[in-house]
């Protein structure tokens, strides 16, 4: 699967009509700073670009695309569709207006962990199999690729597409870790210990609310925390107890339709592991209701919709009072 | 007390008048009954209630009335309803007074004034007609065009019916927007009865009133021959601080707070039309 | 020029810390802020803070001042402590001229005194800059980034500190330090300042054209159709605002305690929708219009009301942390000037 092969598709489909708009990765100033943009012309279509920072999920954009008038070509990597079909789920998505194309994923690379190497003056940046060769005006450096991987991408879920009209994937072998490891390293955690990593990542927090704004299960017209008549709207946190709430709240409000794509943790301006609390909680209603993939498909009900008497009490599993 | 640009002083309501069904005047003074500041015509301030929030709202009582400050406060809001909730006695914060307000003592003097007013548009207008008033020799023959929804929509009608029509050179046009019981006065939109009273477009206009009224008087104002640099109006944006710094009520590069809120209209249309 | 070896550099800390509260760009939790130094905390001088030092001056939250109500009654309390002094070390000049701008705004009349005391009780430490990045764009914004403009101006050089005082106020730091200094003369860090402007040239942002951003062309530029696609990605966040050094709006809100009432004000963000939303209507109902009213306000409006000075420094955050990689230097390239390819 190349390049040129997604940019042909995509202006066979715009010349022919059959849809109106392509969303994809337009290219930035530099090789890491992509935007996702929509594009309405093959002259447009000079700038679209698919490499290894093309890390942002489009699925979310299509909630207001696919209300336009005409279809929508999106092209999607695998972990991109399962918040598609969550979307569909939650019926905010038009699907007749959208044609989604399924794309391989070799794994996406995060240009803050190269920088956090101490990598500066970046001229370009280049995949070579598992290296990564960045020139820069002080001289070139090359990195493991899985040590600049994005943080969603050590641990993909899946290289399987589950939604698709059309697919010009040719497979990838996944070699990502357990996604569930991390989480077991904070579960091992003693209580104090785990309130610590916790206090030292979220005190970061800027509550500039780039995580929720990305997240495409947060999709509410009107988040609790923007509505001033609910009480507990907030612009900023002014102290530890609010650097936590907004995100253990929007935690309980995903769990269960989250299908940890990790756009989160990718925003994150100040690198918090968001993506760790909403795994722990898929961990947990795994753990009770029995294995779910939020997104794996678009009839099934939600662990947390879906009430049967069968249903374990988590004090069953986790102790404590009923 | 405090010279604190953002440190409100307490004020307490004496008086509350019932003006329309959402409408209310409310007269403040300081805490030992004096007036709270100095002010110009058209110029605004901010009141507030603790835990509910402040909100920037024009004065309404005339500069030459030295007791007291008043607001007329339509309920809409937050804190206009619990402002409309309040009684006599009730303390609240007050800080200002902000903006340009307009310019009663420069261009305005000596002039021939149409005041166009529809529905809560007369609040910050009553603080010109009745400064015009007090200095009745400095300006020249008044027309005042007042539109509301219906006859009990008209704020002010009292003073309006007992003071204002028997002011010497001062033409009260007054208009609802559909027939009514008792009242036998003109009915029909503002900007159809501008053009029906074909005003002499030589006088000067001060306008307020909402959005749409705006926009179709202006455009009847054009029609008699009026041109946009004898226009005045005065805007209402958001606004926290109201001394052009937490940057929401701009217009481009011009605050509300501070360059506004009253505005010629030659000078809003060298500015971005986002208001 | 005074200096000391950056292995001795926590004596120095240590005896600033005993008289002031030292802020230094301090690595916590894999990221590098401002924060208050204690003892054991890791100072990094070659990376770029996430949150710019405005927040020493500028908080993301603050108490304004208490309000008591009971029955009809209302008290107004300032009850401000008096701001302690501090130091803010490692200010790269970038971030030191963002104080210009943000100056520009609180110490205008009527000034703000919550901010002017701040100033007024903190010194600063500037950082000539010796490895810019390619993000950096201070150079197009009149920032030299071999110059901090601030009281006390430090280099880094081959394992050692060079200080030299600018301002009283920066004498007074290091007469305080003064023990642990020793004399230097200039000639490292001048070599490092010729080097680092060699670097400059080689960087893509360091002469942006911005030719274009006048007064005159504010309706043009207002009006310029390329501000829908800018725009279309953005995710109406609140980063680019956030780890801004200039943005300085703020929304004022009341925070009802059991004792009363606080009135704090916190930052804002002109990205919001409810920034400009009034019971009465919404002036900025897209969020094309949200997006071009932070590019207008930092390249137009606020260059019109201040002698043509940009609210920004080229700092080059918004650049590197805005989840969909929009930033002023690709507006800057779409409608500053014909000479921005």
């Amino acid at each position: 699967m190349q390049v040129s092969d997604i940019k042909k598709k995509a202006s066979e489909m715009l010349l022919s009509g059959e849809v109106k708009r392509v969303i994809g990765w337009k290219k930035g100033e530099f090789d890491y700073d992509l935007t996702p943009a929509t594009f309405e012309s093959v002259e447009e279509l000079e700038d679209f670009v698919y490499d290894g920072f093309c890390g942002a999920n489009l699925s979310k954009y299509l909630i207001k695309e696919s209300k336009k008038e005409g279809k929508t070509l999106v092209f999607m990597k695998p972990c991109d569709t399962y918040s598609f079909n969550q979307l569909l789920k939650e019926h905010r998505i038009v699907r007749d207006n959208v044609y989604v194309v399924a794309i391989d994923c070799e794994g996406k690379l995060d240009i803050d962990k190269i920088k956090s190497k101490g990598i500066k003056g970046i001229l370009s940046v280049k995949e070579d199999g598992d290296e990564v060769i960045i020139d820069t005006i002080y001289g070139e450096s090359k990195v493991v690729k899985g040590e600049v991987m994005l943080e969603k991408c050590l641990t993909c879920k899946s290289k399987e597409h589950v939604a698709y009209d059309e697919s010009m994937a040719q497979g990838v072998e996944n070699v990502s870790l357990d996604r569930f490891s991390e989480v077991a390293k904070l579960e091992a955690m003693t209580a104090d210990e785990r309130y610590e990593f916790w206090r030292g990542e979220l005190s970061k927090c800027i509550r500039c609310n780039a995580c929720r704004n990305v997240c495409p299960a947060c999709s509410c017209v009107k988040c609790v925390f923007d509505n001033d008549a609910s009480g507990v709207s907030a612009k900023s946190n002014a102290n530890e107890f609010e650097e936590s709430m907004f995100h253990i709240i929007r935690a309980f409000h995903v769990a269960g339709r989250c299908t940890d794509c990790g756009e989160c943790s990718r925003v994150c301006p100040q690198h918090i592991p968001l993506h760790l609390i909403n795994r722990k909680f898929i961990k947990d209603i795994n753990t009770l209701y029995g294995e779910y993939q939020a997104g794996a498909d678009v009839d099934s009900r939600g662990p947390l919709t879906n009430y049967t008497t069968d249903d374990l009490d988590p004090s069953d599993i986790f102790g404590g009072n009923k | 007390m405090t010279n604190e640009a953002l440190i409100p002083i307490v004020g307490v309501v004496t008086d509350i008048r019932r003006d329309t069904p959402d409408v209310k005047t409310f007269r403040v003074v300081t805490l030992d009954g004096k007036k709270c500041f100095e002010h110009k015509p058209g110029q605004c301030a901010m009141l507030s209630i603790p835990g509910v929030g402040e909100a920037l709202f024009s004065i309404t009582s005339s500069p030459t009335n030295k007791d007291y400050l008043e607001f007329s406060i339509k309920k809409c809001g937050c804190v206009t309803t619990w402002l409309h909730e309040m009684e006599v006695g009730q303390q609240v914060t007050i800080r200002g007074p902000y903006g340009n307000g307009f310019p009663v003592t420069t261009e305005l003097k000596g002039k021939d004034l149409l005041f166009i007013a529809g529905g809560i548009g007369l609040a910050p207008l009553r603080s010109v007609i009745n400064y015009v008033r007090d200095n009745r020799a400095d300006y020249g023959k008044v027309d005042i065009l007042y539109g509301s929804r219906s006859k009990d929509d008209l704020v002010h009608f009292n003073e309006i019916v007992s003071e204002w029509v028997n002011e010497p050179g001062f033409n009260i046009h007054l208009t609802i927007d559909r027939e009514q019981e008792g009242w036998d006065g003109h009915v029909g939109f503002v900007p159809s009865y501008v053009e029906e009273l074909n005003f002499d477009p030589q006088k000067t206009v001060l306008m307020c009133g909402p959005p749409v009224m705006i926009k179709f008087t202006l455009a009847s104002l054009m029609k008699l021959g009026f041109s946009r640099n004898q226009v005045y109006t005065t805007m209402e944006l958001k606004m926290k601080c109201a001394i052009g710094k937490c940057g929401r009520c701009n217009i481009g590069s011009k605050y509300v707070c501070k360059d506004g809120p009253v505005f010629r209209f030659d000078q809003l249309d060298e500015l971005p039309p986002e208001y | 020029m005074k200096k000391i070896s950056l292995s001795n550099i926590s004596k120095l800390y240590e005896v600033i810390s005993r008289e002031y509260d030292l802020y230094a760009p301090i690595k916590k939790a894999g990221k590098v802020n401002f924060a208050k130094w204690t003892d054991g905390e890791e100072v990094v001088f070659n990376a770029q803070t996430v949150r710019s030092p405005k927040d020493m001056f500028f908080p993301q939250t603050m108490d304004l001042y208490s309000l008591k109500m009971q029955g009809k009654t209302v008290e107004v309390i300032d009850d401000r402590s008096e701001t302690a002094p501090f130091v803010v070390f490692g200010v790269k000049p970038c971030d030191c001229k963002s104080f210009e701008v943000l100056d520009r705004v609180f110490l205008a009349e009527p000034v703000d005194t919550y901010y002017q005391n701040r100033r007024e009780a903190g010194i600063i430490v500037g950082l000539g800059c010796s490895a810019p990045s390619e993000s950096c764009m201070c150079a197009s914004f009149g920032v030299d980034n071999t110059e901090p403009v601030a009281d006390v101006k430090s280099y880094i050089v081959d394992g050692e500190m060079y200080l030299d005082a600018i301002t009283d106020k920066g004498e007074k730091l290091l007469s305080l330090i003064a023990g642990l200094l020793v004399d230097a003369d200039s000639t490292k860090v001048d070599e490092q300042k010729a080097k680092t402007k060699e670097i400059n040239k080689k960087l893509p942002l360091q002469n942006l054209d911005m030719t274009r951003f006048t007064a005159d062309n504010l309706n043009e530029i207002f009006n310029e159709e390329e501000w829908e696609g800018l725009s279309e990605a953005c995710l109406a966040c609140g980063t680019c605002t956030y780890v801004c050094p200039t943005c300085q709006c703020y929304d004022i809100r009341d925070f009802k305690t059991n004792d009363g009432v606080k009135r704090f004000r916190c930052w804002d963000s002109c990205m919001y929708s409810d920034f400009t939303k009034m019971s009465a209507g919404q002036p900025r109902n897209t969020q094309m219009q949200r997006f071009r009213q932070r590019f207008m306000h930092k390249l137009v409006y606020f260059p019109a009301n201040n002698d043509g000075m940009y609210s920004c420094v080229g700092c080059g955050r918004c650049a590197t942390k805005c989840p969909i990689s929009m930033n002023i230097a690709k507006v800057i390239k779409k409608l500053g000037g014909k000479h921005n390819d």
